[in-house]
């Protein structure tokens, strides 16, 4: 299982280390570190790392996260998706203990990463690592806390065992009460999209999927019982869902229902793949020019004009492209009719900050490239990350039916909000 | 007020400050001073020298101070063992404690001190705690049971432990019956007898299932790897534990999907693949795998790395699925690449139109490592989809024309392979190939263009020019492009021989005079010598039909899938090697796991036969006559006699020999009478001292007609075969009743059960007159390869004149086989006798034999059939004999006669029985001759 955890930041340094079984040594990292060089040599990014290496006597599983390199060492044959989901699983609680999982407040809070740490893992078996059942146990930093603790002398350490340890529901805390009883649902989804160039007036959509995830916010008192229903369920191809879903009514009825958590989680995710046809809400035109290798000329041009398509009466909001230049290039000067352009000679992404479209006055950009100069020249196109979101419609088509609560014989007050965001929406020029 | 003032003080008496601190009476500064020792551990410093004073504080109510000293313990102890003791009576103290935080925790951190005196003490609070009431304590026990078995195995067997962790699989709780999954599992992997410690049975599995659904996430998978690991007894029950377990495949953590699919894959095994029920789950399958596609791309990696086993052991799962595995260009490149090694896979005709466009679209991209392999994607498509060929080589060529130097290097290394797949389809590129020579730097590009260059030598009209640009820098290329280089001149010469003489000659002397490396070396002088002895034997292997290369060129292999699919989800399937091969201490004991098997398919198994090494390899009549046909007759004579040292100084003469005959296009014979003569010679030395019997009383048989001159196009041949002085010779009697002369005599003999081949040319007087006859003797060598013919003693000959090629097969007697040295010592034959088994004897009759006993010896010992006993027996004569075929084959052999009857009886008894037949043939004839 997991033996070690090291957290290494940016600079290579091993900032935190974390031992459940007998301690091993730091120089394990070595192996990392070499893999983390190789990848810098071969000018690859921070995210390049293998995620997965094996050394004579150990195997290190990495994740990337917040800027920080999360090493899980393990000595036996292990799930390495265990490994990876549980340091997936611990950054997410030190982001719900800190609000931010960097290395500044790690270090800030050592003391709570250690108890924390300890807490989640025993002998390298995940032991507790509900958010719930954590926090009762080692309460969250805050000034409150604090104060509290400077006054009575107490610490921030619960001496009684969780009461939601245990139970058959053990993401939810016994005897929760509020005076506003209040159940919110977001349902946010995500468009996966690589669009070609072919075909300039309509691209042409080599894959898109939607990935969608239904957020929650729940503070109902007591200990309510929840059903969820959807006009159009069948839209699903896949689902995955939080523990707290009874899976045989989503199978016979397709209807969801839940004990919830107490506060913010995720109720479910699923997936609407690439066999429907999945609504592309904008188009690109473009034209991307770079000189001949053996010419003078030491510019090319650029020429961007973004559309809504398919937006079904939305306006797409928070449009942005960011464009990866080739690495021979020396600077993009552009102008743009609408938001801000800019360029990063470092990171050679060319940024474009839209806004709203509208669609009587199209977004535009044109500008010229500019080569380095002796640089050799690779005829590649780079590609379009787009970012955009469309608010009050889920794209799939996907709508809550009606939501009802038992169990309890209060009124709560529910919400519905709908949210289409771009993911890995990306248009090859 | 945060934790990073604990890492401030950095002063000189740091460790003194603490201590004192410590010792205070106060317990909020107390409690200051042990987060700052804890601070100080965990960045890695040094802070053992204040056991003492830590432990100290051990003793209090407070439950974070209590943590943070548990914390400390745990690291320390090890290190201070006689210390560690002074804690133990807090210890057993806090098990008893009434609040189960407390019980759990000290049980827990009792079992993380690797100190063998304080696991002593530990036994009796862990077997309190196993039954504690509160579950929160059991499932902590549990896993103490583990670290206690890691530190001392023996012990926990001995106390019982694991009975009692047994039983904790039917405890109520859900979250106690994973963790004892979990343990348990952890001290099974570890035993070193390999056996598992607990069976797992249909009872445990129910347990199991039912508490599948109610534990954590991560008891999920601790649980579904357990399952994974039985063989249910039949296939419902395998279907039953299916359905339980497919509601799995929705959860939202990955490693429990994939632990899921792993159990279903496997038990998928047990069911016929086209029941209803598979279809159904393999359908269920795919959606979840997709799904962990759009998650972290560390979880992307490692559910691709397990695709890829999905998809060779059960293609239809994902065969839709084609596009989510195209590439985005800010995935991280170690997805990029497992991604683009699916897409190969799930590639088919109907879907490799959008795969290519696609791949051609990662050929310009800017990651080198990703560029080469999308461009030897589309060699691999080309290979697999037929169809696509033509497409995906035009592509190939638009990618050469980019001029960009790495993807013109690998495209030419796939376009090798291309050709071999395709041959004489698409050899018209070559000359677009050659234009880029001068870029390529690779190694393996190098070596492809030169492979190019040396297959088609003939269709490139300066191909020894480009080949002698290799050879300048011969010896600063790698050993692989030497390798190439070598090759690739000599199949150049053996295509042209006329003007490459001077490039294979210097190829070969740097290959075995100026190179250090073995392999080049020994390649070197192998050709050398195939060139200097025969030269057409060097066409017929340097030119031989390359075998066609498979469409998936990576596929693991079947056994190895097998045991890896067993272990999905694991890091073996993402390593894609057995655990084995890598995990520490899984050597000798542990048990290879394998896929549960029909119960159908088991006999089928068992059934298929298992043939024998001499399964014959029988030709059918066709390609006998397909193999002769391709026997080189414009071949030169056969030099035997070149000494066995071509790479001596005078090695260039030798070789030329041969390249004489090669050059010259009517193949004058040279007149080797020498050599003929050089043969019979020994025998005649023998013949003077007497040492053999007199050559002419064995056995010839009378000529029979071999070729009618109606087939011989008035070419007639009657032959027999002799054994003359210990040479086998084929004596033929050659007449021309055609009415012009006959020139150019050669022969050619197929390959033979006895690996029969003319020890020098055939010489025939010519030209051959109109109405002349001419004997022609032909020695042979059984030196040659050996085939198996039927009937054995078959052989085929092909005999070339200038006016055409004649083939015909003769039955040639068993005796001119029997060797001089086939007398056997008696005590030898004796035992060898009894050593063969019964089955291999057979019996025969001779006929019509007046002979007497001693007669018959005699005549046998003329024929190399040596008496080695005479017995009378009821007044039967026995005689015992041995003789010893050229291939080295015994044979023992008793005849019975009884004086007055004609009948003999013959029993042949011999390792090899096929020769029995002919045995008895020989006999026959040789004592009726």
């Amino acid at each position: 299982m997991i033996h070690s955890l090291f957290v290494i930041n940016h600079s290579g340094d091993v900032f935190m280390e974390k031992h459940w079984r007998s301690i091993i040594p730091r120089t394990v990292m070595d192996y990392f570190f070499e893999a983390q060089r190789q990848v810098v040599k071969d000018n690859k990014g921070h995210e390049d790392v293998p995620c997965v290496i094996a050394t004579p006597h150990h195997y290190l599983i990495s994740i990337y996260r917040n800027s920080l390199y999360f090493v899980a060492v393990c000595m036996s044959e292990v799930p390495p998706l265990f490994v990876i989901e549980f340091l997936h699983t611990v950054v997410d609680i030190l982001e719900k203990y800190f609000s931010e999982c960097n290395e500044s407040n790690i270090k800030e809070h050592y003391v709570v990463v250690y108890e924390l740490l300890d807490e989640v893992l025993d002998n390298g078996y995940p032991l507790a690592t509900e958010p719930n059942i954590l926090q009762e146990l080692i309460r969250p930093p805050n000034i409150i806390g604090n104060l509290i603790n400077t006054v009575t002398g107490k610490s921030n350490v619960s001496s009684v065992l969780p009461s939601g340890q245990l139970s058959n529901v053990p993401w939810r805390k016994a005897d929760v009460k509020y005076t506003n009883n209040e159940a919110y649902f977001d349902i946010i989804e995500e468009v996966d999209a690589i669009i070609d160039k072919t075909g300039k007036q309509n691209c042409s959509t080599v894959f898109a999927e939607i990935a969608g995830k239904i957020e929650c916010c729940v503070r109902l008192s007591g200990t309510p019982d929840l059903t969820l229903s959807f006009i159009n369920p069948r839209l699903m191809d896949d689902v995955s869902f939080h523990p707290c879903v009874r899976l045989k009514r989503w199978e016979n009825e397709r209807i969801l229902s839940f004990v919830p958590p107490d506060g913010s989680f995720c109720l479910m995710t699923y997936h609407v793949g690439c066999q429907s046809a999945v609504a592309i809400p904008i188009y690109i035109r473009h034209n991307f020019f770079l000189p001949k290798e053996n010419s003078q000329s030491q510019t090319g041009k650029i020429e961007i004009t973004v559309g809504p398509r398919q937006t079904m009466g939305r306006v797409v909001e928070n449009l942005q492209l960011s464009i990866p230049m080739p690495k021979f290039i020396l600077n993009c000067t552009v102008t743009v009719n609408q938001g801000r352009a800019t360029f990063d000679p470092v990171t050679k992404i060319l940024l474009w900050d839209v806004g709203k479209i509208d669609p009587t006055k199209l977004p535009n950009m044109r500008g010229q490239i500019h080569i380095q100069s002796g640089a050799l020249i690779l005829q590649s196109t780079p590609s379009v990350n787009v970012q955009f979101t469309l608010t009050q419609i889920a794209i799939s088509g996907l709508k809550v039916h009606r939501l009802d609560m038992f169990g309890e014989n209060y009124k709560p007050f529910k919400g519905v909000k709908y949210l289409t965001k771009a993911g890995n929406f990306q248009i090859r020029m | 007020m945060t934790d990073s003032k604990y890492f401030t003080t950095t002063k000189k008496g740091e460790i003194f400050e603490l201590k004192s601190e410590l010792n205070s009476e106060k317990k909020e500064k107390k409690r200051e001073a042990v987060k700052k020792v804890i601070a100080s551990m965990t960045v890695g410093k040094d802070v053992s020298a204040l056991f003492p004073d830590v432990v100290n504080c051990m003793q209090t109510d407070n439950l974070e101070l209590k943590k943070l000293v548990y914390l400390y313990l745990m690291n320390y102890a090890k290190s201070q063992p006689d210390m560690a003791i002074m804690a133990v009576n807090t210890f057993v103290k806090d098990c008893e404690d009434p609040n189960p935080l407390i019980r759990a925790l000290a049980v827990r951190t009792m079992g993380c001190i690797r100190v063998d005196k304080i696991t002593e003490y530990l036994c009796e609070p862990l077997r309190k705690c196993l039954k504690d009431e509160d579950p929160y304590v059991r499932k902590t026990a549990a896993v103490c049971v583990a670290k206690l078995h890691d530190i001392n195995a023996s012990l926990v067997e001995d106390q019982g432990f694991l009975d009692q962790l047994k039983e904790l699989l039917s405890d109520s709780n859900p979250m106690v019956v994973a963790n004892a999954v979990a343990a348990l599992s952890e001290i099974n992997e570890a035993s070193s007898s390999g056996v598992p410690l607990v069976e797992m049975n249909t009872q445990t599995i129910n347990k199991l299932l039912t508490a599948l659904n109610e534990c954590t996430e991560w008891g999920q998978v601790f649980i579904l790897d357990s399952i994974s690991n039985y063989s249910p007894k039949d296939e419902r029950e395998a279907q039953s534990i299916c359905e339980r377990i497919t509601p799995r495949l929705a959860h939202a953590n990955a490693a429990v999907v994939l632990s899921a699919v792993k159990v279903l894959m496997k038990l998928m095994e047990m069911m016929a693949p086209d029941a209803d029920f598979v279809v159904n789950l393999s359908k269920k399958l795919a959606p979840p795998l997709v799904t962990l596609l759009s998650s972290e791309p560390e979880v992307q990696y490692v559910a691709l790395r397990n695709i890829n086993l999905i998809v060779q052991k059960r293609p239809d799962i994902l065969k839709n699925e084609m596009k989510v595995f195209f590439v985005k260009y800010n995935d991280p490149i170690y997805v990029k690449l497992e991604k683009l090694d699916i897409m190969i896979r799930l590639a088919n005709q109907s879907n490799i139109a959008q795969v290519l466009s696609e791949l051609k679209e990662y050929a310009t991209e800017v990651d080198v490592d990703f560029v080469r392999k999308a461009v030897r994607a589309i060699g691999r498509c080309a290979i697999k989809v037929e169809p696509s060929a033509e497409r995906c080589v035009s592509t190939l060529l638009d990618l050469i024309q980019t001029k960009v130097n790495y993807v013109v290097q690998e495209a030419i290394v796939v376009i090798k392979d291309i050709f071999r797949k395709y041959p004489n389809r698409y050899e018209s590129i070559i000359s677009t190939l050659c234009e880029n020579l001068d870029t390529l730097d690779e190694p393996e590009a190098r070596g492809s263009m030169i492979w190019i260059i040396g297959e088609y030598a003939e269709r490139i009209d300066n191909a020894d020019e480009l080949l002698e640009s290799f050879l300048e820098g011969f010896q600063d290329e790698s050993t692989q492009v030497q390798l190439q280089l070598l090759t690739a001149i000599v199949k150049l010469f053996l295509k042209r021989p006329a003007d490459t003489q001077e490039l294979v000659q210097q190829v070969l002397t740097l290959a075995t005079q100026d190179s250090d490396n073995p392999d080049l070396r020994d390649r070197g002088f192998i050709y050398w010598r195939l060139l200097s002895t025969d030269p057409a034997a060097a066409r017929e292997v340097v030119l031989a039909d390359k075998p066609l290369i498979s469409e998936e060129t990576d596929l693991l292999e079947p056994s190895l899938l097998d045991e890896l699919v067993c272990h999905i989800a694991s890091l073996a399937s993402v390593y894609h090697k057995p655990p084995s091969a890598f995990v520490e201490g899984r050597g000798l004991g542990s048990s290879r796991r394998a896929l549960p098997t029909r119960s159908g398919s088991q006999d089928i198994l068992e059934s298929s036969p298992t043939h024998g090494e001499r399964s014959g390899v029988i030709p059918t009549q066709e390609s006998l006559i397909g193999d002769l046909l391709t026997m080189d007759l414009g071949g030169p004579p056969v030099a035997s006699s070149v000494p066995a040292a071509p790479f001596a100084s005078s090695g260039l003469d030798l070789l030329s020999g041969g390249l004489d005959g090669l050059l010259s296009d009517s193949p004058s014979v040279p007149p080797q009478q020498a050599a003929a003569a050089a043969a019979p010679s020994v025998g005649l030395l023998g013949d003077i001292f007497g040492l053999a019997p007199s050559a002419s009383a064995s056995y010839i048989a009378p000529k029979q007609m071999w070729l009618p001159a109606a087939r011989g196009k008035g070419l007639e041949i009657t032959g027999t075969f002799s054994r003359r002085n210990g040479q086998i010779q084929m004596e033929m009697t050659m007449t021309n009743r055609a009415m012009q002369p006959m020139m150019q005599f050669a022969v050619q003999l197929n390959k033979n059960s006895f690996g029969l081949v003319p020890a020098a040319p055939l010489h025939v007087v010519s030209p051959l007159a109109p109405n002349q006859s001419y004997e022609a003797v032909l020695l042979l060598n059984p030196t040659g390869p050996v085939q198996r013919m039927e009937p054995l003693t078959n052989l085929q000959v092909a005999i070339k004149n200038n006016i055409d090629v004649f083939y015909f097969a003769v039955v040639m007697p068993m005796n001119i086989f029997f060797a001089e040295d086939g007398q056997m010592d008696k005590r030898v034959f004796l035992s060898t006798w009894k050593d063969i088994p019964a089955a291999n004897e057979v019996q025969y009759t001779i006929n019509n034999v007046n002979l007497s006993a001693d007669a018959v010896s005699s005549k046998m010992q003329q024929n190399n059939v040596f008496t080695i006993a005479k017995r009378n027996v009821e007044g039967q004569d026995m005689l015992y004999q041995s003789l010893k075929l050229v291939n080295g084959i015994w044979i023992l052999s008793e005849l019975k006669m009884q004086p007055g009857n004609p009948t003999l009886i013959l029993a042949v008894k011999t390792r090899a029985p096929d020769v029995s037949t002919g045995v008895n043939t020989a006999f026959d004839a040789i004592l009726h001759s």
